[in-house]
């Protein structure tokens, strides 16, 4: 019998019975499913129990619950803010989260950091085949908490299956839709001269833990991810400094020196940092020194810096003392008129240097 | 963090700083040999603190930045075949060969694994028996123990799978190069921690009385290394040439022995082409016969791969330390750390990298100040 004609095909890992001849009919699960499954991206019955079963338990609300092909919501005042990032981390959990946290809070953190009051969110999901189901459990446990926290929900999503070795378990891209204040516009081209840079929190924690987790990096340091919503903080901003706020980034990717390279750019300013007042903690430094990698280039998934006129800056560390995700927050340097488009760090000797952008990944140093 | 803050005490290395700007009654030039302690320097502005006193100039001690470029094109080769998983130290991924770095090799699906340990290859190996695992063993005296290591047990395991393409370099053939260059400034050398850690010091004894130059074996932290400048400049001015121990909590003078007869038991010196240096004889270290099944040079016959130097990248010069790095015409102009002309550009530890990183507002027009 050619492999064409055989009717049935056995899949060794996955006890689903399939038909060989790719179309004709839908997988059909044998016996109790597990795992994601090609059949959970076909559009039938077991499309349908995903959604049902692991979806909408946590995700639901009235907008949702209509599943139609698009969310009807309304829309307050004349301009939204609209953010979209997709999500690939490797591994899916890691200390101190996992990929729907990040998926959440990296989205509604930036729309937070342009001054809007994040609303509602949509949610794509690509599903490696195999994809254990209590995996997906918690990462969607994590989205629902983490939206509820954010005070956003999630209006509208998707779901694709793709075969296994397609995708990295699982990844998910999420947009945010925000309110905006017409009063409250902070952007990276308003840093000023005398403006004092501020960080929420600690440094480098979330590059760290992920390099932790990753097995192929075995050493041994306590770091947990910072993933936090920085909405309830900029809220707080905009209460006690208004426009006195002038730029707000949330130093993912590239780190905080990025983050600020960028703003000293954009605003043609130049940033000064004392090296004794970053809040890196020991362990995030013990690991950098290990792994020969600079923790102001680290990722960071839950502080922000802000750029703050100077009458406010002590304002402004209050308020952001007053939450969890900011009772570290500490100010770190002062913008100057000289030099424009530079970032320079005093180091605790005294003397200066460039803290430039990276031009590529942060490479692991050989001694 | 014990053993590290107390080696950055601010307060400590200001009173070392005024030291030795009252010891030098005039400029001394002084080479660090270490490419780690380079960043160190441009990464804490020493130097700036230091001008008038001291010239550091940055040597030939970035493992990355030496390692010639035929043997980056060999790497390469390898890298881009599809049954072997190239394994190598991070910084290596961006180096760039003639026409491409492993970095491209990975994006066009070769397999490029970075690792922290030639051990951790040699694992990868025994996961992978279908697979044929190479590591690139680069560096210096620091890095010969492990990768010893890693070639010794692979062939205790009869590990058939893994290979080592070998690009080892030591440093007192580079310090001996330097000091025979008609044109050399250097006054004394700051040597390497770690490389003595392994070596000791006993081998730089002759070179210090042969040549009448101070040789101070010296750390990596601000604190380290102001001290080492120091106990140089105190040297120079005194008169001495001697060999001192700048690193006494990690070095003993005979260095530390049963790593020493690993690395001979597995290597043996050969003559060894330095990146923009040139061949230097008996300068690095290659497998010994009895290990020649796990040379990927001879399992993979790479010997027809053979590759000249660019003309226009001045990193010799750079290397020898002649110029510095902002004295090249092509120097954050057509060589930048996204575009790379030669190795020192590549590597956080090269002298070019560090100072477009870290002080490149130096080099620019004179009434600049910080």
């Amino acid at each position: 019998m050619t492999k064409e004609s055989r009717p049935l095909d056995r899949d060794p890992e996955g006890g689903i019975a399939r038909v060989a001849s790719a179309g004709l009919t839908c997988p059909v699960p044998a016996g109790e499913v597990d795992r994601v499954l090609l059949g959970h991206g076909s559009g039938g019955k077991l499309s349908a129990a995903l959604l049902r079963d692991q979806f909408l338990p946590h995700f639901g609300n009235v907008v949702l619950a209509e599943l139609g092909d698009a969310a009807v919501v309304p829309v307050p005042g004349d301009e939204i803010a609209v953010s979209t990032d997709s999500f690939v981390v490797s591994p899916l959990e890691f200390p101190g989260g996992n990929i729907g946290h990040l998926a959440v809070h990296g989205t509604v953190n930036d729309l937070a950091m342009m001054g809007a009051e994040p609303l509602y969110l949509s949610a794509g999901f690509i599903l490696e085949e195999g994809l254990p189901f209590d995996v997906l459990d918690r990462v969607i446990e994590a989205m629902a908490s983490a939206a509820a926290d954010a005070g956003v929900i999630v209006v509208t999503g998707d779901t694709k299956v793709v075969e296994r070795g397609k995708a990295d378990g699982l990844f998910i891209n999420t947009t945010g839709i925000g309110r905006l204040d017409p009063e409250f516009r902070p952007g990276p081209t308003r840093a000023r001269e005398g403006d004092a840079v501020l960080v929420s929190g600690p440094i480098g924690r979330h590059g760290v833990a992920i390099m932790a987790a990753r097995e192929d990096l075995r050493f041994e340091v306590e770091v947990r991810s910072d993933t936090a919503c920085l909405a309830p903080l900029v809220l707080d901003l905009r209460g006690v400094c208004g426009s006195a706020i002038h730029s707000l980034r949330d130093p993912t990717r590239g780190g905080v020196a990025s983050a600020l390279n960028e703003i000293a750019a954009s605003s043609g300013v130049c940033i000064r940092l004392e090296e004794g007042d970053l809040p890196i903690p020991g362990p995030v430094r013990a690991a950098c020194e290990m792994l020969g990698l600079d923790p102001l280039y680290v990722a960071n998934e839950g502080i922000l810096v802000a750029i703050v006129a100077p009458e406010k800056a002590g304002a402004a560390l209050e308020a952001l003392r007053s939450h969890p995700a900011g009772e570290a927050a500490i100010r770190i340097g002062t913008v100057t008129g000289d030099r424009p488009g530079l970032v320079l760090l005093r180091t605790g000797l005294g003397a200066s240097r460039v803290v430039d952008m990276l031009p590529g990944d942060q490479l692991p140093r050989i001694c | 963090m014990k053993y590290l803050s107390e080696y950055r005490d601010p307060v400590l290395a200001r009173s070392l700083v005024d030291r030795i700007l009252g010891a030098a009654t005039r400029p001394r030039v002084i080479m660090e040999v270490c490419g780690g302690q380079t960043h160190t320097i441009v990464r804490q502005g020493l130097q700036e603190l230091l001008k008038d006193a001291v010239d550091m100039i940055h040597g030939p001690g970035c493992p990355v930045c030496v390692t010639p470029l035929e043997q980056i094109d060999r790497a390469l080769y390898l890298a881009a075949r599809p049954e072997v998983i190239f394994t190598s130290f991070g910084d290596m991924l961006r180096v760039p060969g003639s026409d491409c770095d492993l970095l491209q090799i990975r994006a066009r699906g070769g397999e490029v694994r970075v690792v922290y340990s030639p051990l951790d290859a040699l694992e990868i190996a025994r996961a992978h028996p279908d697979r044929e695992v190479v590591f690139f063993a680069v560096g210096f005296e620091t890095t010969a123990p492990a990768n010893a290591m890693a070639v010794w047990q692979a062939r205790e395991l009869g590990v058939s799978n893994f290979s080592v393409l070998v690009s080892h370099v030591t440093v007192p053939p580079a310090i001996r190069a330097i000091l025979d260059a008609p044109d050399n400034r250097v006054e004394a050398f700051l040597a390497a921690g770690h490389v003595c850690t392994v070596m000791g010091w006993k081998e730089y004894e002759p070179l210090a009385a042969q040549y009448a130059v101070p040789i101070v074996v010296t750390g990596f932290e601000p604190v380290d290394i102001l001290e080492g400048i120091y106990m140089a400049v105190r040297q120079l001015e005194e008169g001495r040439a001697e060999v001192e121990n700048q690193y006494a909590r990690s070095v003993r003078r005979s260095g530390n022995e049963p790593a020493q007869e690993l690395v001979s038991k597995v290597f043996e010196l050969v003559d060894r082409s330095w990146r923009g240096i040139g061949e230097i004889p008996a300068s690095g270290l290659g497998l010994r016969e009895e290990f020649e099944a796990l040379d990927a040079e001879k399992k993979f016959d790479l010997g027809s791969i053979r590759t000249s130097e660019p003309e226009e990248c001045m990193a010799g010069e750079v290397l020898r330390g002649r110029i510095k790095p902002f004295e090249c015409p092509a120097f954050g102009t057509v060589c930048t750390p996204e575009k790379p002309l030669g190795a020192p550009m590549v590597s956080s530890e090269g002298a070019c990298a560090a100072y477009y990183n870290y002080a490149r507002f130096q080099s620019e027009p004179a009434g600049e100040t910080v």
